[in-house]
């Protein structure tokens, strides 16, 4: 099972793609507030995220997740159940 | 944050759409001249984006049969099927429904996204897991959002992808619910339902199909996309509308599970709200005896449908993948999109103009959907008012003065 912290750094790498230049990324970094995702960059997010860890995200799970944090705690909780 | 707060970024949008030129995205149809015609900004205008496939809105029978059964039973009928709603003609179209089908079954619901929200939400609860096509349709996402399963999107048309998440699933893709459309509503295309329907029986999963764009539209009965390809024996359960093919109102949902039955008492969006008027079931019903046995209408659709599909592609416009009666415009941006989309309306055509988020890519679309009852001039006419607004584009960008220039390498 991948440990939180390597989720973070593999998350934070894919997440560069998305933030502004020069933009520094942290765990509190809200995905929407601070990168301004809209809803079909979401979805792209989610689906590199998918394709990287080689699981499926549900989508009920993403109204909870603000924070690369929470994608973090998210992630490792799927990969935990085997998703 | 006060209530109205969060529709601020909504009015910002229009304000920002009435400065490119459009007043709204709808139109008011001022009067309905036709299954193809209507008068909008007081001129004539050809209707090309109304899912009315097969023309049948002013049908002389359904019409008949509307205005007897709005004498015999009155308006409306007041009531839930599971109350007072339920009529001889809800029955009797159900059984002509299962029949047409060659299905066990048959609910009828009151719109073609009840009947989405009523089947999913009584289908796939907590525990359950959906796995759906990113394409489809708000009132699936929507369903599956009210019944509370956890929901994976696939990429669309992608059936590795699904495959793949499937295996992901282990065990519990034996029961999981597979959710595609036969043709997508957007872009016209099909699904890969033969495929699909491998990797469901693969793994026991159960596969429901939304024929609302392809009842009447594909296969030699008119039955959909399902029947199109052979595979109705693998399809769980058939969703679809009234609201196109049948020129009405309403859904339905069909399967041979005996367990349908069962879902009437599930399913809140058919249990709290009212059943269809009786004018509506009965011109469904003669619209349907109507699909079964003229042919010739889905002869005429393909026709149309080609003749569109080619005549836009020779004028180079970035198309759907296949010849459909759905025949989308791709635009990279909104601006080309309202461009276009204003100079048909002044040319007497309507399209419908569709603008990110609801595109499945972000560009824009005008989306075309033809009639079986578009005469040859008709679609002529059409074509003509695309090439001359492609030409006024082409002369208009050659002097840098076209009102708002594509980002990136547009495609007028």
């Amino acid at each position: 099972m991948t440990g939180y912290e390597e989720i973070l750094r593999e998350l934070l790498a894919i997440l560069k793609t998305f933030a502004k230049p020069g933009q520094t990324l942290q765990e509190e970094t809200d995905l929407v507030a601070d990168l301004g995702l809209d809803s079909l960059r979401v979805m792209k997010l989610v689906v590199e995220v998918e394709d990287r860890f080689d699981i499926s995200i549900p989508i009920n799970t993403l109204p909870n997740i603000r924070t690369i944090r929470d994608f973090a705690v998210q992630l490792e909780q799927l990969l935990g159940e085997g998703h | 944050m006060g209530i109205f707060d969060k529709l601020q970024p909504l009015a910002a949008a229009r304000r920002a759409l009435a400065e490119k030129g459009v007043k709204s995205i709808n139109v008011t149809m001022e009067e309905v001249l036709s299954p193809t015609e209507a008068v909008i900004n007081g001129r004539r205008t050809i209707l090309v984006g109304t899912n009315n496939y097969l023309g049948l809105t002013f049908d002389a029978g359904c019409i008949q049969a509307a205005c007897k059964a709005l004498q015999e039973q009155g308006t409306g009928t007041t009531g839930s099927r599971m109350a007072n709603g339920t009529f001889a003609g809800h029955v009797a179209l159900e059984r002509e429904l299962a029949e047409f089908f060659g299905c066990r079954g048959a609910i009828v619901f009151s719109t073609g996204y009840v009947a989405n929200l009523g089947m999913l939400s009584a289908l796939a609860q907590p525990g359950d897991v959906i796995l759906l096509d990113a394409d489809c349709h708000a009132s699936i996402y929507d369903g599956c959002r009210l019944g509370g399963a956890e929901v994976i999107r696939f990429r669309h048309n992608d059936v590795s992808d699904l495959e793949k998440r499937l295996r992901r699933l282990g065990d519990r893709a034996a029961n999981a619910l597979i959710l595609v459309e036969g043709i997508y509503s957007m872009l016209g295309d099909r699904a890969p339902l033969k495929e699909i329907a491998a990797v469901k029986r693969q793994y026991g999963a159960c596969l429901l199909v939304d024929e609302a764009h392809s009842v009447g539209v594909l296969g030699n009965r008119g039955r959909g996309l399902a029947e199109e390809v052979g595979v109705e024996e693998s399809v769980d359960f058939i969703v679809g509308t009234f609201s196109k093919s049948l020129g009405a109102i309403g859904g339905f949902a069909v399967s041979n599970h005996p367990e349908l039955e069962l879902i009437r008492y599930a399913s809140r969006p058919y249990i709290f709200t009212a059943s269809p008027s009786p004018s509506t079931i009965a011109s469904t019903r003669t619209a349907l005896q109507i699909l079964r046995t003229r042919s010739e209408l889905r002869t005429r659709l393909w026709e149309n449908a080609r003749r569109l599909y080619q005549r836009l592609s020779e004028l180079n416009f970035r198309l759907g993948p296949e010849v459909s009666p759905i025949v989308a415009v791709r635009l990279p941006n909104p601006e080309e999109a309202i461009f276009l989309w204003n100079g048909l309306l002044e040319r007497g055509v309507y399209v419908n103009l569709v603008l990110p988020p609801a595109t499945p890519d972000g560009g824009a679309l005008l989306r075309c959907s033809v009639s079986a009852g578009h005469t040859p001039e008709q679609v002529d006419r059409i074509c003509e008012a695309f090439t001359s607004l492609r030409e006024t584009a082409q002369t208009a960008q050659t002097i840098g003065t076209v009102t708002s220039p594509p980002a990136r390498g547009g495609s007028v």
